[in-house]
C-alpha cells in the first residue's frame, strides 16, 4: 500500500448529462426472481429542503441473498438477470425511486447472517464525498433485531433510520419508503465504510 | 464462511470532510452525528461488474456529437491515465464516466444560467470502460472557467468530473481533475477541502507531450488511485 488514494471532489450539480440514466431506476428491467418492490423517498438538507441535484446508487443482493460479483462464492445459484445495481437522481421536490426486489439475507462477519439490506450511496452539490446507509425492510423484524449493523446502534431513534416502512397496494408492487435526511432532526446514520 | 478482505480505511487528511463552510452549500448538507464505524462485509466488498456493454458503449471522443457533423469550438486535448489501488495495481474493466463545461465555460444543462455560449456540438459528457492495463483515454476540448456564487466574484478552476467505479461498493469515487497552472486553484475551496496539500495535488493533471498528437491535440496526464485491498487477516483493521 504504497499510494494515497485520489481525493474525493463534490459531484456538483451539473451531472446530469453523464450520470443520468432513467433505466437503471429499475432493477428488474431485465426480469428477477422474488417479490417485486418500490423502494421511494424524499432526500432533504438542514431545513428540511427537498435536495433536488441528489444522485442516489443502490447495490443489492438478489433475493436468495447473491451479489452479482465475483467474490461472492455462497452456494446458492446466482439470479442471471439481476445485477443488484440501481442508480436514480433526485426531482425537483427531492424524491427519488428504485423498483428492485427484496434482497435475501446476506453472509455477515463471524458467520452471523446479516438482516435484508440493500446499500445505499448519496451524491449532491455541498457533499464534498459520498454518504454511505443501508436500507432495511420494517417487516423483518426478527432479522433485523439480529443484524451486526443494526445490533451495534445503540439509539433505537438512530437505528430506526435504517428502516424502511412498507406500505401494501393493490395489483401494485409493495412500496417502502426510505427517506434521507441529510441534516438535523432525524438525520439517517450514515456509515463510514 | 470466512469473511473476505476488506478495504484499506481513509488516511487522515487526505480526503475533504463532509463540514467545510468555505465551500457554503456543505453548511447545510453536512451530517452532524458522528458516522457508525461499518465492517466490511460481502456488502461492501462486492459491486457493481461493467465487464460487457450493460453500460453502454465507450463514448471517448467529446468533441462530436453523435448524429451532428460539427466539431466541439476549444483547444483539442487528449486526457488519459490509468486507474489503480494503493498498491499500484490495475484496476481493469471499470467504469469511468466524465463530465465537464464547454470552452466558453458553460455545461448543457437546465440549470447552468451562466451567461456563457452553449456549443450546439458539445453535451461534455463520456464514458469508457478501463483496458486491461486499467488505462482510460478521451479527447475533449479543455473546459473554461465559470462563475459561481459561492462567494463573490468567485469561479471555479478549469475542470473536469470524474465518476469511477473500481471492484466494490467501498471503493466508488467521484472527484474532479484540474489543470496545472491554472491560478483559480489557489482560492477554490472545493479543490481546498482536501487538508493535505500531496493528497491535493494529485487531483491536478500534468501536460505531457507523450500524450499529445501533433498539430492536433495537447496531453494531459492523470492516475486515479482507488482504495486497496487488504490481503491478510492480520492487516484487517477489524
Amino acid at each position: 500500500m504504497t499510494l494515497v488514494p485520489t481525493g474525493s471532489q463534490t459531484i456538483g450539480p451539473f451531472f446530469r448529462e453523464a450520470l443520468e440514466r432513467p433505466a437503471w431506476s429499475d432493477l428488474t428491467r431485465d426480469g428477477a426472481a422474488g417479490e417485486t418492490i418500490r423502494i421511494e423517498g424524499v432526500v432533504r438538507d438542514g431545513d428540511g429542503a427537498p435536495v433536488p441535484d441528489a444522485l442516489l446508487e443502490i447495490w443489492q443482493a438478489d433475493a436468495d441473498g447473491r451479489y452479482t460479483h465475483p467474490d461472492d462464492i455462497g452456494p446458492v445459484p446466482r439470479d442471471r438477470l439481476f445485477r443488484g445495481f440501481g442508480r436514480a437522481c433526485t426531482d425537483a421536490d427531492g424524491r427519488y425511486w428504485f423498483r428492485t426486489v427484496v434482497p435475501g439475507a446476506v453472509a455477515g462477519p463471524d458467520g452471523v447472517a446479516q438482516a435484508p439490506h440493500a446499500n445505499l450511496t448519496i451524491f449532491a452539490r455541498g457533499l464534498l464525498k459520498r454518504l454511505v446507509t443501508r436500507i432495511y425492510f420494517a417487516d423483518r423484524a426478527n432479522e433485523n433485531a439480529r443484524d451486526p449493523l443494526l445490533s451495534s446502534i445503540a439509539d433505537a431513534d438512530v437505528r430506526a433510520t435504517l428502516i424502511a416502512q412498507r406500505t401494501d397496494h393493490a395489483n401494485a408492487p409493495a412500496v417502502y419508503r426510505f427517506d434521507v435526511v441529510l441534516q438535523g432532526a432525524g438525520e439517517t446514520a450514515f456509515l463510514a465504510i | 464462511m470466512i469473511a473476505p478482505p476488506g478495504y484499506a480505511r481513509e488516511r487522515e487528511g487526505t480526503q475533504p470532510p463532509y463540514d467545510y463552510p468555505p465551500y457554503t452549500s456543505t453548511i447545510k448538507r453536512h451530517p452532524t452525528r458522528a458516522l457508525i464505524d461499518a465492517p466490511h462485509t460481502l456488502s461492501e466488498v462486492t459491486g457493481p461488474t461493467f465487464d460487457d456493454l450493460w453500460c453502454g458503449p465507450n463514448a471517448a471522443d467529446l468533441t462530436r456529437v453523435r448524429g451532428r457533423g460539427g466539431e466541439a469550438q476549444g483547444q483539442r486535448i487528449i486526457v488519459s491515465g490509468r486507474v489503480v489501488d494503493e498498491a499500484g495495481r490495475p484496476v481493469r474493466g471499470t467504469l469511468v464516466e466524465v463530465w465537464q463545461a464547454n470552452a466558453a465555460g458553460r455545461y448543457h444543462h437546465g440549470s447552468d444560467l451562466h451567461d456563457a455560449p452553449l456549443d450546439p456540438n458539445f453535451t461534455g459528457a463520456g464514458q469508457v470502460v478501463t483496458d486491461d492495463v486499467g488505462r482510460y483515454r478521451f479527447l475533449t476540448i479543455r473546459p473554461g472557467a465559470y462563475p459561481w456564487r459561492n462567494t463573490y466574484n468567485a469561479w471555479r478552476p478549469a475542470h473536469i468530473h470524474f465518476s469511477v467505479f473500481g471492484p466494490s461498493f467501498a471503493t466508488r469515487l467521484i472527484t474532479q481533475m484540474y489543470f496545472e497552472g491554472d491560478p483559480l486553484l489557489a482560492t477554490d475551496p472545493v479543490f481546498h477541502s482536501i487538508p493535505d496539500s500531496a493528497a491535493r495535488e494529485r487531483l491536478i493533471a500534468a501536460y505531457d507531450p507523450n500524450l499529445s498528437e501533433a498539430e492536433y491535440a495537447l496531453g494531459y496526464a492523470w492516475d486515479i488511485v482507488l482504495r486497496g485491498r487488504l490481503e491478510t487477516p492480520a492487516e484487517r483493521a477489524r
